[in-house]
């Protein structure tokens, strides 16, 4: 299956990494052997099979519900770039870009 | 042309733990910012989440109210976005396999009929942070504290039909997590959230026109209000031959309107996957049984009960029952005074829910206890004390004057029963009163409630209304009788 170039972009756009059309043209070309793959393993029969949703044979273990975390406000934030009254400071965002 | 409205929410309830969902950090509110984001609500790299046991078991025990199949194998995704409120990314929350499935809640209407809403599911998930975009000029504030949070979004069948139905549900899930102890239901801080899809389509349609979803409303009064307005909204854009368009809206309750806040992503474009950092959660019969045995009574049961063992009207029921901690006081002071529902019921929502109100408290704070109540209650069956000044006694005991025997002493309010003393002050009002009487005697019989009235006066209230009648019609005979 071929990467058409709106796709791409739309991903590009979902993963925020711009894309100008050289990468499209060179990522659709990467991209179509590794879709090629996804396709053949498409053609296994997994009728019956549970989706697995990890690759360990597990269950979760849980904790307690027990706060344990100690207030460490300063020594955090002290690799933001910004920060104001115990804020983190951001570039202005409005409802999501 | 006659359009139906399709209606469904979805609400997130805060989950009422210590610690966060997949960290030990605290959930306390009102903190000041960041000082409960530890390194895994900051998503800092190398970081692992670790389920709390509290949000699983708070889950289970919804669904289990609701009478929904409980997932013995459920999983957490991630579900990507940007926005600076969300550290990681992704917020971690539940897509395919949710922890609980199907099941549905009974709301009751205004009109006294029951409607069966169904609950297509609830799943766990990660609170974000919290974006201050007013403070800061050219710059957003971002405070991590709510960050980690456990929430259970509760998502229900587009089985609503009117504003007054989705604020009969909302109100009807703020009880029910109430009841159970998994939720504060504390709207202005945000602990019960709620979005509404709303669409219309023609009367008899069995296919769904296009939704809207209004986001973030958190009060009962309020959703009622964006609904009918998105009601309304919607039908003139479909009668004026427009079409709707599918996205998110915003309520404003100041304008008393929705306004378009961005297109609804396509579900895809959220690329959930399983989160590789948790395991699948495996609950068994054991642990779900467990919970089980612990379920309180719910408030519909509840409710049916008080109508059917005290003879309560379904409105005196509902009242009571709309808090948990309320039916327990309304049943104390019942059962400490072994009986006397009604006057019980009377008092509670009368002059105990008007003082609690007036002074913004809940239940639980109430300055009289219910066995405080039923003392004065008992001062009344006995008729120690008559109904009028039992309020001020009541009154009394609000501001702290002591429990309702302490305080009829120390004011002198005891009720006066004694026919010796009562015939006494009838006595002397038929003798101040000699016009009165001689017109009472030539046929004015109105004049005999003139004569009750300066015997309560004399008395100060306390004469036994009863005993007074009695009397009076023996020492004043009905003229013409």
């Amino acid at each position: 299956m071929a990467f058409d170039i709106v796709a791409l972009k739309h991903l590009g756009r979902l993963a925020r990494i711009g894309l100008d059309e050289t990468d499209c043209a060179a990522l659709g070309g990467e991209l179509g052997p590794i879709l090629a793959l996804v396709d053949q393993l498409r053609e296994a029969d997994v009728e019956g099979v549970v989706p697995m949703a990890h690759p360990l044979a597990l269950a979760q273990r849980m904790r307690p519900d027990e706060v344990t975390e100690k207030p460490d406000r300063d020594r955090l934030q002290r690799n933001a770039p910004q920060v104001r009254d115990g804020l983190y400071l951001v570039p202005r965002v409005i409802n999501g870009a | 042309m006659d359009w139906e409205p399709v209606i469904g929410l979805e609400i997130h309830a805060q989950l009422l733990t210590r610690s966060k969902i997949f960290s030990a950090a605290s959930t306390a509110f009102g903190a000041e910012p960041n000082v409960n984001a530890c390194p895994i609500d900051l998503g800092y790299p190398g970081m692992l989440p670790v389920l709390n046991r509290e949000v699983v078991r708070m889950a289970v025990m919804f669904g289990l109210a609701v009478d929904a199949e409980i997932a013995p194998r459920s999983v957490f995704a991630r579900k990507n976005y940007f926005y600076p409120d969300l550290p990681k990314g992704y917020q971690i929350s539940q897509y395919e396999l949710p922890i609980v499935g199907p099941g549905r809640l009974t709301i009751s209407l205004e009109d006294g009929h029951e409607k069966v809403i169904g609950i297509t599911r609830a799943h766990l998930e990660e609170d974000a942070g919290k974006s201050l975009h007013e403070a800061f000029d050219g710059s957003t504030g971002i405070d991590l504290n709510r960050a980690g949070v456990p929430l259970l979004e509760i998502v229900s069948e587009p089985d609503l039909r009117s504003a007054r139905e989705a604020g009969a549900y909302m109100k009807a899930i703020h009880t029910l997590v109430r009841y159970l102890g998994i939720c504060d239901g504390n709207m202005q801080e945000g602990s019960l959230r709620c979005d509404a899809n709303v669409s219309l389509r023609p009367r008899g349609s069995r296919s769904f026109g296009t939704r809207t979803e209004i986001k973030n409303v958190n009060s009962f009064h309020f959703i009622e209000q964006a609904i009918d307005y998105e009601i309304a909204r919607q039908a003139d854009l479909l009668e004026s031959g427009g079409t709707v368009v599918q996205e998110t809206r915003l309520y404003d309750p100041e304008r008393h309107e929705t306004r378009s806040m961005r297109a609804k992503e396509e579900a895809n474009d959220y690329r959930y996957f399983p989160d590789p950092d948790l395991l699948p959660v495996e609950l068994d019969a054991a642990f779900i049984n467990a919970i089980r045995a612990t379920l309180p009574e719910l408030p519909r049961a509840r409710r049916e009960r008080l109508q059917t063992q005290y003879g309560l009207s379904a409105y005196d029921a509902g009242v009571l029952t709309a808090e948990r901690e309320l039916a327990d006081y309304y049943e104390a002071v019942v059962e400490s005074l072994g009986g006397e529902a009604k006057l019980s019921a009377n008092w509670v929502m009368g002059e105990l829910a008007a003082a609690l109100n007036r002074e913004g408290l809940t239940i639980g704070t109430s300055r009289i206890s219910a066995p405080g109540l039923a003392g004065l209650l008992r001062q009344i069956i006995d008729g120690l004390i008559s109904g009028k000044l039992a309020k001020e006694v009541f009154e009394a005991m609000w501001a702290g004057e002591g429990e309702a025997d302490a305080v009829i002493k120390k004011r002198g309010l005891r009720q006066i029963s004694d026919p010796e003393a009562l015939v006494r002050v009838i006595d002397e009002v038929i003798a101040a009163n000699p016009s009165q009487v001689a017109q009472y005697k030539a046929g004015k019989e109105k004049l005999f409630g003139y004569f009750v009235g300066q015997v309560m006066k004399q008395t100060r209230g306390r004469a036994n209304p009863a005993e007074v009648n009695r009397l009076l019609k023996q020492r004043l005979p009905p003229p013409g009788g």
